[in-house]
């Protein structure tokens, strides 16, 4: 099964860097973002922790512009059926699994180099965790979307409903990320992340498992 | 393989498309489902393929004595049908490649020429196969169902697009799968129908 899930991993991937359906759309999303952010913000100084929430707003927009590409191409393509007829269920949702894992984590460390280069008031006090957090919720955020990726695949209306199914799924994951990625910024104690990071990685653990246990159900017609 | 169908129906909203079909196709039998465009043959053929769901009755395979499990079905069957899209950014040699990678199978470059011959596809042929011909990429959808050999062919319209050498390479396939596995076919074609040992109508049903 792990052997499949990586052969449906490598199929998209090779198929992403031949056509680059969702990496140049991403990548232009997420360069006009912040050139609309530095011109909004020209002159102007921002707390840390605003910023910070900008930071997560951008990379929870640009997901949402790329991570339901995995299974909305195959519907687009055709390839579904083709697909149903290679690899069990559970192999298909952890390859896609996979490819939007690396995908989200490309994006959020271009997202995070450029805001580091471009915001001077954004100065991270603690690397560690706030590595530690990104991680966390590119994870989080991988997940949540591949389900809910499968779920709009098939609907007439898939580009709307991604991110009005996303956003109150993610929600929690956006809460406890926001809060987080402040106090890696602020300095303040590991003790008072705490909270957070198991919130965090919970969340993983939930989204994760339930995805599993729907996706035989959402795949199959 | 063996394919039990008992009181299948299949409803699309609340529009029936066919109700209380039973069958049973023992292996070694080539199997016709017959019937006027737009009556269900395509559906009943991909309930039979585990891809859609009955909306009533039921569906038992067993192969080699033991029955076969839901889940593993995909391993048992080959597909093919003019509404079956392949990956068509990667050429015939790369889909190959990515479906005997995906199914486990240990697989040469070869074996994948030997593959192409057999369907009449040409060898040199490095260009993604969305720039094939329509009976090219039939060809293609040949080799994807028959590259794990598996016991099961399910064939939908098998002889659409093709010329009369790719009529006749379907019609060999046909026969070698007879002889070691079962073969259905959804078909309104008089020559795939003459090569049927028994059909059944989804019309009556």
């Amino acid at each position: 099964m792990i052997r499949q899930a990586f052969a449906v991993f490598s199929k998209d991937l090779a198929s992403e860097l031949r056509t680059r359906y969702a990496i140049n759309a991403l990548l232009m999303f997420v360069i006009v973002t912040l050139a609309v952010i530095m011109f909004a913000l020209a002159g102007e100084s921002m707390s840390p922790g605003a910023l910070t929430g900008m930071l997560w707003v951008v990379m929870f927009f640009a997901s949402m512009s790329g991570l339901s590409r995995s299974f909305v191409a195959e519907e687009e393509r055709g390839t579904t059926m083709t697909l149903q007829l290679l690899a069990t269920p559970t192999a298909v949702y952890l390859g896609k699994l996979i490819f939007n894992l690396v995908l989200v984590i490309v994006l959020n460390l271009f997202i995070i180099a450029l805001f580091l280069l471009t915001m001077d008031q954004f100065v991270v006090n603690q690397f560690g965790l706030f590595w530690l957090v990104m991680l966390l919720g590119s994870l989080g955020i991988a997940s949540a979307t591949t389900i809910i990726a499968a779920i709009i695949a098939r609907a007439n209306t898939k580009g709307t409903l991604f991110p009005v199914l996303s956003f109150p799924v993610l929600l929690p994951l956006l809460m406890a990320g926001i809060n987080a990625t402040k106090i890696a910024v602020e300095d303040v104690r590991w003790d008072a992340v705490w909270p957070d990071l198991q919130l965090l990685g919970s969340y993983i653990v939930v989204i994760t498992t339930v995805s599993f246990l729907l996706f035989d159900f959402v795949w199959k017609d | 393989m063996r394919v039990v169908a008992e009181h299948v129906s299949k409803k699309f909203n609340r529009r029936p498309v066919f109700k209380d079909l039973s069958f049973t196709v023992e292996p070694g039998e080539v199997f016709g489902i017959t019937g006027r465009n737009g009556s269900g043959k395509s559906t009943l053929l991909r309930i039979v393929g585990g891809l859609l769901s009955p909306s009533g009755g039921s569906l038992r395979y067993s192969s080699g004595g033991s029955d076969v499990k839901p889940e593993l079905l995909h391993r048992q069957i080959g597909y093919v049908a003019p509404y079956l899209t392949l990956y068509e950014e990667f050429s015939a040699q790369e889909n190959i490649a990515l479906y005997a990678r995906i199914r486990g199978l240990a697989f040469t470059s070869r074996d994948a020429q030997a593959l192409l011959e057999r369907v009449g596809l040409p060898l040199d042929r490095k260009d993604p196969i969305r720039a094939f011909s329509s009976g090219m990429k039939q060809r293609m959808r040949l080799v994807f169902a028959i590259l794990h050999q598996p016991p099961l062919l399910l064939l939908d319209e098998p002889i659409s697009n093709l010329d009369a050498q790719g009529m006749s390479t379907v019609y060999g396939i046909v026969a070698d799968f007879r002889a070691r596995g079962t073969v259905i076919i959804a078909t309104n074609d008089a020559e795939d129908i003459a090569r049927c040992d028994r059909t059944i109508s989804v019309e009556a049903a």
